[in-house]
């Protein structure tokens, strides 16, 4: 029995061996999807309602998602929502989703969740997640296949249990100009080993301003190559083993999933958890993380790069929609007078009406807008329901449902009209501004970190003001207008919500409208700026000691000129003799500085000697001195204090004249107040023994047939000269 | 009044009968999205006949007008198919042809009804030959069945329901006994039909192949663009029965899948040769006869075909060399090509022509005016008109292009060819 017993076990042991890869294989896969982004950067759209059912090319966001998590395989959908949860539910339950044979999705709702990090806590206790799962949030539109990344996954699963996490990236050229992706994310630097393609660094928040990304000099000593990209676009899909869940619920400070968690997992060398990146070439993810990526994904969209999820083709409901040609998208039963122009890549939606002379080009119309005659409409998203009287002007705008836009309003580049707001007749909204029916909530801070905080205030304090607004709506035309000074003309409603000052320059970063000429010739001229700023920058660096050798480190891959070099060593060596001097370091031990320097910069004991002198003189010119023999008396009291220093480095004649020329050079430039010196201090070098007469001579010889202007020293320091010459050839 | 009451009465109907005889629309919109995952016609074309083979069998049938309940059914369905995926035209195609079936069968029924009544022993035999041409009946007891049960004049059915709703009535004084035998044979009957329709389409490859050796003669050379599996099964049947011929394969870019199809001649050892379809005129005159594939063919014979294709075609024209297209009968579409590049084409994603990445910076929206200086137009399908064509193969037979009307006429019935516009006007 016993025996039997065994064998059976060892069989069933055996076989769990043996099936083990296709355990994983029928696994159902499940997803995370976040359909809360946990930032406000679409207010004030999403107080009224969530990002995820905004409509992008009149298809609620969430659909792309779902539709392209069911295409890729998934089986299971946890939905989790926060902001305006009933409003995502009610969605999902009316919708299809919940009626797929081989595709659930389920939803899970809290209240008091601040970030993404929290989320995933919570689903941790709810403890649903029970393999792989693909991790995306509710705004992210894509159309890769997941079968080799799941792949690649699992076997990088099997035979690492460290590798929690591949990341989808893409490739994606940031602008020149503005140092931003495509889709207006600062720009991303990742290093990801070529190899493996473990990711080893990530910066989505680049100092523009210092110029610089610090790498570990760890990073460099433990990998034989690393490829440092910033043309990489991070597609936020990202696939998870179950541990990836535990992490956040055992680190619980991780708010933000890039910020905290793929950083704090890059840094932390004790668990040894592993990131890895999967790049797609040909297919096509993106999320949307603020207005500019909306307006681009939506044109990627009309431009059908992420087919079959584009309007023409039934993927979630969406109406019937016939593409023509010059990418004209049609719905049904539109109404269109014969002199209206509709231009390319416009999407028009179902029971629209347009009257007559109007222009519309890459604009997306929604269903049941009523546009009148004589309206410009240009690069513009206007949702359904939406009037638009005659002679209205929208150029790069957003114009939410149920907005009435009065005769001849104009809305300039890069405004947002919020729910049902009215603009009044002829009024022109300035351009970038906000306009809601909502009043801007009072609390606004620009600053990442409290925007967790914000949110769950700003939720709060939205409902209790939409209970008002919602009352009020009616009468809200004249208590609006009168207690606000920025009116929206007569009969309009709304308040236009006043920029807050971080957040100023930001605002054409981020909006729907191009960038404007003179930002982007500003952007140009600093980009020139910045490249000074670099250099500058190194110097700034080198001051403090500590930094030098990490420095160093960077600057192994960097391909300086030589030039460059020489002058960063000079002023590395100065900063160095400046410490020693203030902290009465020993000058052997300064000498051994001095030296790792020459070594790491690969300079001449000439340099070095030039180096120290040049310090040396212009710790002399920096002590406080009343007239020039002060001056001198200071400078031979520093060279008796320092001559063991140079003398190290005065091996040969050369390095002797180096020191001449070097001082020549200082007396004609930087420090001019030595050039009536020159002699004298010439004169306590011989003497400290520092210059032996020969130097000088040769010196003195070499200078013979330069110019006029180049003997100036020279001939000051003729009777020096003069001197040395009849004293050698007395000994001779 | 009481006309459109009448006219309304029917189809609202069918709306109730359709949303309660299944689950609920939820089965359907998830065939539909399965539908767009499908390729090829042959799988989607299979897929319609088993989707509505099973419409048909859940469908429950009223006392009076059955065939008129199925129709109705299956064009309330048939018009969600076709929305669908438009582009797809074996969708339609397949939907009426199932139109067709029933009304056949009805017909077949009623006029065994009207020939006597001992005469049901036989009527089984007449449907079978019915369903394959037409006619062991004779053209008077057609047109005297038509005239009294469903089949009334076209112009009028397009225009209202009411003589159909009429019809029945006669037709069913001939005795209650009968009719609930005849309702459950008439269905029973329709199901068959369709299975056969189902065969039909999986079979079409080795029908077609069957005539390979009759098209191919030795050491001819073949072209052929992309790749079709009816080509690929017509090549093999004509190596098989040992001709030895060599095959010039353009790839069909911007899919290339003329790289597969090389790969599998290969591997079955025929001689192959792969150009690109730039190269396709160069090599035309060492060419004896061009074979390729089609996505349809409309009723005047054009052919609706994988990118490239006319280009082929053209060159083919001009050096006199006869172009065969191989089409099974659930290609056959019995619509016109009325502006088809904007109509019936496909436009496919970008990204099979250049790589998002390399050309981000071309589609930098932030900058300029805001709208992009590179588009990307990548349409999937052809049209190669009718005069380009010297041969269709069909799972029929072969056939001129001028004789494609023929063909559709007894696969379709007048009636059908507007499947979508009745049924939108009945919503």
């Amino acid at each position: 029995m016993g025996a039997q017993k065994k064998r059976a076990a060892a069989a069933a042991a055996a076989a769990r061996v043996s099936e083990d890869p296709d355990d994983l294989a029928r696994q159902p896969l499940q997803a995370i999807l976040l359909a809360d982004s946990f930032t406000t950067k679409f207010r004030p759209i999403t107080l009224e309602r969530p990002k995820v059912l905004l409509p992008l090319v009149n298809v609620p966001m969430i659909n792309y998602t779902l539709a392209w998590l069911e295409a890729a395989g998934v089986a299971e959908v946890f939905v989790f929502c926060c902001a305006h949860s009933k409003q995502v539910i009610d969605y999902l339950e009316n919708s299809e989703w919940f009626s797929q044979p081989n595709f659930t999705v389920k939803t899970i709702e809290s209240h008091n969740i601040i970030s993404a990090g929290d989320a995933l806590r919570l689903i941790y206790e709810q403890n649903v997640i029970h393999g792989d799962f693909v991790l995306i949030s509710g705004d992210t539109v894509s159309n890769m296949s997941l079968t080799q990344a799941l792949q690649e996954h699992k076997e990088r699963k099997k035979k690492d249990n460290n590798a929690v996490m591949t990341m989808i990236i893409k490739k994606s050229k940031p602008s020149p100009i503005t140092r931003q992706s495509r889709l207006g994310t600062d720009e991303l630097f990742m290093a990801i080993d070529p190899n493996t393609k473990q990711l080893l660094y990530y910066e989505d928040k680049a100092d523009h301003s210092k110029g610089t990304i610090c790498l570990d000099k760890m990073l460099l000593a433990e990998n034989p190559s690393i490829s440092l990209h910033n043309d990489k676009q991070d597609c936020y899909i990202d696939i998870c083993s179950p541990e990836v869940l535990s992490l956040f619920t055992d680190n619980f400070d991780y708010q933000h999933l890039r910020r905290h968690f793929v950083k704090g997992l890059l840094l932390d060398d004790i668990m040894g958890y592993k990131i890895f990146t999967h790049e797609i070439h040909s297919s096509y993810a993106a999320r949307i993380d603020n207005y500019r990526s909306y307006d681009i994904v939506s044109k990627d969209i009309i431009q059908r790069w992420t087919y079959p999820y584009v309007p023409d083709v039934k993927f979630c409901g969406n109406r019937a929609t016939k593409l023509e040609r010059r990418g004209m998208y049609r719905a049904l039963e539109i109404e269109q007078s014969r002199s209206a122009q509709v231009g390319s890549f416009t999407v028009i939606g179902y029971g629209t009406k347009i009257g007559s002379n109007s222009k519309i080009s890459d604009s997306v119309i929604g269903e049941g807008c009523t546009i009148g005659s004589n309206v410009l409409i240009e690069g513009s998203y206007i949702w359904d329901n939406v009037i638009i009287e005659d002679g209205c002007e929208l150029r790069h705008v957003i114009v939410c449902d149920g907005v009435i836009m009065k005769a001849g309003a104009v809305l300039k580049p890069g405004v947002v009209l919020s729910f049902k707001v009215v603009i009044g007749e002829r009024f022109v909204v300035p351009a970038y501004s906000k306009v809601s029916l909502l009043q801007q909530p009072t609390v606004h801070d620009s600053d990442e970190e409290l925007e967790y905080a914000d949110n769950s205030s700003g939720t709060v304090e939205f409902s209790s003001i939409q209970g008002t607004a919602d009352q009020s709506n009616g009468e809200m035309t004249s208590e609006s207008s009168e207690a606000h000074k920025p009116k929206l003309g007569t009969g309009g409603v709304g308040y236009i919500w006043s920029i807050c000052e971080g957040g100023q320059e930001e605002e054409w970063r981020h909006s729907v409208a191009p960038i404007p000429e003179d930002k982007l010739t500003e952007l140009s001229e600093a980009m020139d700026d910045d490249q000074e700023l670099v250099t500058q920058d190194r110097t700034a660096l080198s001051t403090s000691g500590e930094l030098i050798s990490d420095s160093n480190a960077s600057e192994g891959d960097d391909n300086e000129d030589s030039k460059d070099d020489s002058v960063y060593f000079e002023k590395e060596v100065e900063a160095t003799f400046l410490r020693a001097v203030e902290e009465n370091v020993k000058v052997d031990h300064v000498i051994l500085e001095v030296n790792s320097l020459r070594l790491s910069y690969n300079m001449t004991s000439a340099d070095c000697a030039g180096a120290v002198f040049y310090s040396m003189m212009k710790l002399a010119i920096k002590t406080p001195h009343s007239s020039a023999s002060e001056l001198q008396q200071n400078t031979a009291n520093i060279i008796t204090t320092w001559q063991k220093l140079l003398k190290s480095y005065l091996l040969e004649i050369d390095e002797e004249i180096e020191i001449i020329l070097k001082f020549e050079e200082m007396c004609l430039e930087s420090a001019k107040e030595f050039s009536p010196l020159f002699a004298r201090i010439l004169h306590i070098l011989y003497d400290k023994d520092i210059l032996q007469e020969d130097a000088i001579l040769r010196w003195a010889d070499e200078k013979e047939g330069a110019d006029e202007s180049d003997k100036v020293f020279v001939r000051q320091s003729e009777k020096f000269i003069q001197w040395l010459r009849e004293a050698s050839e007395e000994e001779d | 009044m009481s006309l459109s009451q009448l006219m309304l009465g029917p189809n609202v109907v069918l709306c109730n009968a359709a949303s309660q005889t299944y689950p609920s629309c939820n089965t359907f919109t998830h065939a539909l999205s399965f539908f767009n995952k499908i390729e090829g016609s042959q799988a989607t074309a299979r897929q319609t006949a088993e989707l509505l083979r099973s419409v048909i069998s859940q469908q429950r049938v009223p006392y009076t007008n059955q065939a008129g309940a199925l129709i109705d059914a299956v064009k309330a369905i048939g018009e969600q198919l076709i929305a669908a995926n438009p582009v797809e035209l074996a969708v339609g195609n397949i939907v009426r042809r199932v139109l067709h079936i029933i009304r056949e069968e009805d017909l077949s029924l009623t006029t065994a009804a009207i020939g006597g009544l001992n005469l049901s022993a036989v009527s089984d035999d007449e449907n079978d030959d019915d369903r394959d041409g037409d006619s062991t009946l004779s053209a008077a007891a057609v047109a005297a069945a038509a005239r009294s049960t469903l089949r009334p004049p076209s112009l009028q059915t397009l225009l209202e329901d009411t003589p159909v709703s009429a019809a029945v009535p006669q037709t069913s004084s001939s005795g209650a006994a009968d009719k609930s035998s005849r309702s459950r044979k008439l269905k029973h009957d329709v199901i068959e039909a369709v299975n056969e329709l189902i065969q039909d389409i999986v079979t079409c490859h080795e029908q077609i192949a069957e005539q390979a050796v009759e098209h191919i003669h030795q050491n001819e050379v073949i072209l052929t663009l992309g790749s079709s599996r009816t080509v690929l099964e017509f090549l093999f049947a004509a190596k098989e029965k040992k001709r030895s011929f060599r095959v010039f394969v353009a790839e069909g870019a911007p899919r290339y899948q003329g790289h597969l199809l090389a790969k599998e001649l290969v591997a079955r050892g025929l001689q192959t040769t792969l150009i690109t379809d730039s190269a396709v005129f160069a090599m035309i005159s060492r060419v004896n006869m061009v074979i390729v594939g089609a996505h349809a063919v409309m009723a005047n014979g054009g052919v609706i075909a994988p990118v490239g294709m006319n280009l082929v075609a053209l060159a083919a024209q001009k050096h006199a060399v006869p172009f065969v297209v191989l089409a099974g009968s659930h290609k056959l579409c019995p619509l016109y090509p009325h502006n088809p590049e904007v109509l019936l084409n496909e436009l496919r994603s970008p990204s099979e022509l250049l790589d998002f990445g390399e050309f981000s910076d071309c589609m930098d929206f932030g900058s300029g005016s805001g709208s992009p200086l590179l588009h990307v137009v990548n349409p999937a399908f052809d049209y190669v008109p009718p005069k380009l064509v010297s041969l269709f193969i069909t799972d029929a037979g072969g056939h001129n292009p001028s004789y494609m009307y023929r063909l559709i006429a007894d696969y379709y019935s007048a009636d059908d060819l507007v499947v979508q516009r009745r049924a939108t006007a009945g919503n």
